[in-house]
C-alpha cells in the first residue's frame, strides 16, 4: 500500500514535469497558432512547422549564435576557472580567500542585479553597454564560478602527495600541473564545462542587457515572441525549435547516464 | 633555527618570482576584481548619487515611500513566499521517496526529475503555457498562472539539494532511533527532518530569490499585469532611464541577498545545479 502510493505520486509529479513537454513535441507536428485539440484533429499531424523552421534564415542564424555563444563562453570560462580553482585551493592566505568569496557573489546574486551592475560598467568604460564582448564577459561571469565549484571538490579528493611527488621526481611545476594535477581532475573540468554550456544557454536576463543591437539569442527570442503575440499561444514553428532541443537535450543526458553507469559497472 | 632558516627561504621565493599554484588565481582574481566587485561598487556609488553625480539619498527616499514600490515587493515576497512554499511541499516527498524506496535503483528515476534544470527555462515555460492554454485554464487568474510557471521552473532546484542532503544522512541514525522504540513518524519528525534542514535552505536560496527577481515568467504568465521586483529594475534600466533609481533598487536586493547569505550560513557548494552530477 505505501509502495503504491509512492508509485503514485512520484508518477504523477513526473507528469506536471513532462505534460507539458510532450504537449510541445506533439504540436509541434501540428501547423496551427492556436494549441488546442479541435485544431489539431481539423488540421491533422504534418512536419510542416519543422519545414518552415529549417527555412527561416533568421530562426537559424540565432540557434547558431546561440551555439556559438555558448562554446566561446564555456572554452573561456573553463579555462580560467579551472586555473582559478587550482590557485584558490592552493592558497591558504587572504587572496585566495577573497577570491573565492568574490566568486560565489554571481552564483547567489539575482541575475538582474549582475546585469544592471555589468551594464552600469561597460557604460562607465566604453560608453556604449551593449557589444559582443559585453556579452561574452556577462556570460563569463555566470558560467565561470560554477567551473570554480565543479573543478574543487576533485582537487579536495586528489592525493596531495602526488604534486610534490612529481616535483621530487625533477618535474618543473608547470609540467606537474600539466601532466599530473590536469588529469587528476578531468572529470570535474568537463562537468564544468557541460554546466557551463546549459548556463549560456539557458540564461535570458544578462544576454538581454549586453547583447549588441540586433543579435538575439533564443531565449531573448522566444522571451520576445512571446511578450509581443497577445495571442496565449507560442510562435509555431519556435515549437518545432524547442521539440529539436527538448530530445536532443533527454538524449545527451540518457547517453551520459549510460555511459557512467557502464563505467561503474567495469 | 630551522624557522628562521624556513623564513629566510620563504623571503627567498618571494622576490625571485618563481612560479607557484597559487598564481594561478590571479587571471580568474582579476577578472571578479573587474567585472564583478567593481560592478557592485557602481550600483552603489549609482545609489547614493543623483542625476547630476552629487550625493543623495532620495532613491531610497523613492523607493521606501511609493506606495506603487511597496505594493511590488509585497507581491514578489508572497508570490516568492508561495513558490518556494509550494516547491518544498512538493520536493520534500519527491527527494525522500528517491533517497529512501528502491524506486531510484541505478538513478534514472532521480535523472528524469533533474533533466529539466538542462533545459533553457524561457522554451519550458513556453511549454506550460501551452500545456494551461490547451486545457483552458491559462489566463483564468493570473496569480495562480504565474505561481503555476514559478513552480514549473524551479521545483528541480528545490528535489536536488534535498535528495542530496538525505543521501548522504547517516542512516545508522533513523536505525539507532528505531532501536531506541521511536516509531517510523517520531523518527522522521524527530531525526530525518531535522537533519535534512540545510537540504531546505540550499533549496529556499535556489528558489526564493529567481521568484521575486526573475521577470520572464511573471511578464509570460500573468498577461504583464503582475510587476514583480525583478522588473521594477528592469523598467528603471529600459523604459524610465533612471539609473539611479534601478541601482538603488538593486542595492536593496543586494542587501537582502547578502543577509540571507548570512542567516543561512552560505550553501554547500555540491547542491548547486547538480554540480556532482
Amino acid at each position: 500500500m505505501k509502495k503504491f502510493f509512492q508509485v503514485f505520486y512520484v508518477a504523477l509529479i513526473l507528469l506536471f514535469i513532462y505534460a507539458p513537454i510532450f504537449t510541445l513535441v506533439l504540436y509541434s507536428f501540428v501547423d496551427t497558432p492556436i494549441v488546442s485539440i479541435s485544431e489539431a484533429l481539423r488540421i491533422g499531424f504534418s512536419f510542416e512547422l519543422y519545414k518552415k523552421l529549417f527555412a527561416d534564415s533568421a530562426l537559424m542564424t540565432i540557434v547558431w549564435d546561440t551555439l556559438t555563444l555558448a562554446l566561446i563562453a564555456a572554452v573561456l570560462a573553463t579555462i580560467l576557472g579551472t586555473l582559478g580553482a587550482i590557485g584558490i585551493y592552493y592558497s591558504r592566505g587572504k587572496f585566495g580567500k577573497g577570491v573565492s568569496a568574490a566568486s560565489r557573489i554571481p552564483v547567489i546574486n539575482a541575475e538582474i542585479v549582475t546585469a544592471v551592475a555589468l551594464v552600469l560598467l561597460f557604460a562607465f568604460i566604453f560608453t556604449e553597454s551593449r557589444s559582443y564582448f559585453a556579452l561574452v564577459v556577462g556570460h563569463l561571469v555566470i558560467t565561470t564560478p560554477f567551473v570554480v565549484l565543479s573543478v574543487i571538490p576533485k582537487l579536495k579528493q586528489m592525493d596531495p602527495n602526488l604534486y610534490e611527488a612529481a616535483l621530487d621526481l625533477g618535474a618543473s611545476p608547470v609540467r606537474a600541473i600539466f601532466s599530473i594535477v590536469l588529469p587528476e581532475i578531468l572529470p570535474g573540468i568537463l562537468s564544468g564545462f557541460m554546466l557551463s554550456i546549459t548556463l549560456s544557454l539557458d540564461d535570458y536576463i544578462i544576454s538581454a542587457y549586453t547583447k549588441p543591437a540586433g543579435f538575439d539569442t533564443i531565449s531573448t527570442y522566444v522571451y520576445g515572441a512571446m511578450a509581443k503575440s497577445n495571442a496565449n499561444s507560442s510562435l509555431p514553428a519556435l515549437r518545432a525549435l524547442s521539440a529539436i532541443i527538448f530530445v536532443v537535450i533527454i538524449l545527451v543526458v540518457v547517453i551520459k547516464n549510460l555511459s557512467t553507469k557502464k563505467k561503474e559497472a567495469k | 633555527m630551522t624557522e628562521k632558516f624556513i623564513n629566510e627561504e620563504k623571503k627567498t621565493r618571494k622576490f625571485s618570482f618563481a612560479f607557484s599554484r597559487k598564481q594561478l588565481c590571479i587571471p580568474y582574481g582579476l577578472f571578479l576584481a573587474l567585472f564583478v566587485v567593481l560592478p557592485l561598487l557602481l550600483i552603489v556609488f549609482y545609489a547614493f548619487t543623483d542625476k547630476d553625480g552629487g550625493f543623495s539619498l532620495a532613491n531610497f527616499v523613492r523607493f521606501f515611500t511609493s506606495s506603487t514600490t511597496i505594493t511590488t515587493v509585497i507581491i514578489s515576497v508572497l508570490i516568492g513566499l508561495a513558490t518556494t512554499l509550494i516547491c518544498i511541499v512538493i520536493a520534500y516527498p519527491v527527494a525522500y521517496i528517491l533517497a529512501r524506496s528502491n524506486l531510484n535503483r541505478g538513478g534514472t528515476l532521480l535523472m528524469l526529475f533533474i533533466m529539466p534544470m538542462w533545459i533553457n527555462f524561457v522554451l519550458r515555460a513556453m511549454a506550460m503555457k501551452d500545456l494551461l492554454t490547451l486545457i483552458g485554464v491559462f489566463g483564468f487568474n493570473n496569480y495562480v498562472n504565474v505561481i503555476i510557471g514559478m513552480v514549473y521552473d524551479y521545483l528541480p532546484f528545490m528535489i536536488l539539494p534535498i535528495y542530496t542532503v538525505l543521501i548522504k544522512m547517516d542512516k545508522s541514525l533513523i536505525e539507532a532511533s528505531k532501536d531506541l522504540g521511536a516509531s517510523s513518524f517520531k523518527t522522521f519528525t524527530k531525526v530525518t527532518f531535522p537533519l535534512s534542514m540545510s537540504g531546505i535552505a540550499s533549496g529556499i536560496t535556489m528558489v526564493f530569490m529567481p521568484t521575486m527577481t526573475c521577470y520572464v515568467i511573471s511578464d509570460t504568465f500573468g498577461n504583464g499585469l503582475i510587476t514583480i521586483i525583478g522588473k521594477l529594475i528592469d523598467e528603471q534600466f529600459t523604459t524610465f532611464q533612471n539609473w539611479n533609481l534601478g541601482s538603488a533598487m538593486a542595492m536593496v536586493l543586494l542587501v537582502i541577498m547578502l543577509v540571507s547569505m548570512w542567516v543561512t550560513g552560505g550553501f554547500k557548494s555540491d547542491d548547486v545545479r547538480g554540480t556532482n552530477i
